[in-house]
């Protein structure tokens, strides 16, 4: 489990978070959603250890992070899989060697049981036959499935993914979203997925964290979201006409 | 105030270079595939270039020796310590912080931009001593470059003397063979490591550490050549005082 607890952070004098407080658990996706510019990267960076926290405690499965030596984190992080918005592929590296990177550098396993795993994972996520390929010659939703791959190939206890369906087509981002949800369900991690993809929300939000001018606004559930009355929720998720009429529609059917 | 903090920022750069060191199994790849692209991708240019301009380097003293009293093995003799002293270590270490150093300012800022290090640090990798500490090591073949370089300036210089009728190849190696100093070379071998350290390391420093997107990563490969220039002058400057003043 990762919690956090009156999290702050700023820029010189922009107070981008502002005693932020959330838990998120195991075998469960949670989702931190709000306009741009709500603070949901840095919130994000902050979890993940790239940007120093100004105030307040994170801690993973009980160890609070500030208080871990330079060393422990890195250890820690080795127990982090990351999904970035632009995938991150390491583009010098085929679709394999890519995959195959955490193992080399923190497993002790052999060419050939590093190369039998990289097939299990790159098969988990659809693609069978794309090892020799360089990032380049991938599609954007190919890139996103090898950046997941990537992610959990050394059994990741946490997963993060920054916007992990942004710039792909529908059909696309659906097959990725209920990738991740799948992904942590089998292997029963800790997925907190920053995004502001709607349709991600109604798909897999079983745990939603809305964030607001650095403030968390509202906490629920992709069930609990279409009931509340919250303002600043319902403008975020139902500023589509679209959107306004499935809640309608939801809400009729609910009476 | 910049300037001040960039400096400690780059030595806090090196002292990080060195912990947490990367598995030995990547690093070697590492380190081999940095030799490969930094110093044996740059024997080409660095042979051209001392080749010719050895070749100039004599023309111009031929040209300019018009005292018949001067005796003409001098330009052999002024070649081989143009070339040997300044040519080859420094003049080639400024060519090199053009081709080397913005190869990897850019290709360190790509992996900047396109979040390639935040990637390795979520990872839990020490990314400057995967990144920079091969090149760093990789660099320390440079010196064999610049020896490469030295005999061919030399050897440009003696076709020039020879087919362009300036001297007579006896008198060519006469020169070049005159009031050898060993130390010359001791202090010539020395600047280079230098130079091939602050190589490795400013355009690294500035591939690593900058902001922004596409635009910046090309404003940051200028930066770095004027600044990794800047130094090697500055440093050429101290080290011969040192060691030849």
């Amino acid at each position: 489990m990762i919690e956090v607890k009156g999290l702050h952070k700023s820029f010189g004098d922009a107070h981008i978070l502002k005693g932020i407080d959330a838990y998120f658990e195991k075998g469960e996706t949670s989702l931190v959603i709000g306009q741009s510019g709500s603070g949901k990267t840095v919130f994000i960076k902050c979890l993940l250890g790239l940007f120093p926290y100004d105030e307040g405690t994170i801690s993973y499965d009980g160890k609070i992070y500030s208080e871990l030596s330079e060393d422990q984190k890195r250890d820690l992080r080795a127990e982090i899989g990351m999904v970035f918005q632009g995938s991150a592929l390491f583009d010098s590296m085929t679709i394999q060697e890519n995959v195959m990177f955490p193992l080399r550098m923190f497993t002790k396993m052999s060419k050939s049981e590093m190369e039998d795993r990289v097939d299990v994972v790159l098969k988990r996520v659809n693609l069978d036959d794309a090892h020799h390929k360089m990032p380049s010659e991938a599609s954007g939703g190919m890139q996103k499935r090898v950046a997941i791959a990537r992610a959990i190939v050394n059994n990741p206890k946490y997963l993060f993914c920054d916007e992990p369906n942004s710039g792909l087509d529908p059909k696309t981002a659906i097959v990725i979203d209920n990738l991740i949800q799948e992904i942590t369900d089998e292997y029963q991690i800790v997925t907190v997925i920053n995004s502001h993809d709607m349709n991600s929300v109604m798909e897999i939000g079983e745990k939603i964290v809305f964030l607001q001018h650095g403030y968390k606004e509202w906490e629920g559930s992709k069930n609990t979201i279409f009931k509340t009355d919250n303002k600043a929720v319902t403008d975020f998720v139902y500023s589509s006409e679209l959107f306004k009429k499935v809640r309608k529609m939801y809400l009729e059917e609910k009476q | 105030m910049t300037y001040l903090n960039n400096i400690g920022l780059y030595f806090l750069m090196i002292k990080e270079m060195f912990r947490k060191p990367t598995k030995w199994s990547v690093m070697k790849g590492l380190i081999l595939k940095d030799i490969d692209d930094l110093v044996i991708g740059s024997l080409g240019i660095v042979a051209f270039i001392s080749f010719f301009v050895g070749g100039v380097i004599t023309i111009q003293t031929a040209l300019n020796i018009t005292n018949p009293l001067i005796p003409k093995y001098l330009v052999g003799f002024a070649t081989r310590q143009s070339v040997i002293l300044e040519f080859a270590p420094t003049f080639t270490s400024i060519i090199m912080a053009g081709k080397v150093g913005s190869f990897i300012t850019s290709s360190i800022g790509t992996m900047r931009v396109t979040e390639q290090i935040d990637a390795l640090e979520v990872m839990g990798i020490n990314s400057l001593n995967y990144l920079v500490f091969p090149k760093a090591v990789a660099m320390m073949l440079y010196p064999f470059a610049i020896a490469i370089g030295m005999f061919l300036g030399i050897l440009g210089g003696m076709a020039a003397c020879v087919y362009g009728g300036y001297t007579t190849l006896e008198d060519y190696i006469t020169g070049i063979q005159m009031d050898f100093d060993g130390f010359h070379m001791t202090y010539s071998f020395l600047k280079t490591f230098v130079f091939a350290f602050i190589l490795a390391t400013i355009p690294s420093f500035h591939g690593y550490y900058m902001k922004g997107g596409a635009l910046e990563v090309g404003k940051a490969s200028t930066t770095s050549f004027v600044w990794t220039s800047v130094v090697i002058i500055l440093i050429n400057y101290i080290l011969t005082d040192m060691l030849l003043g």
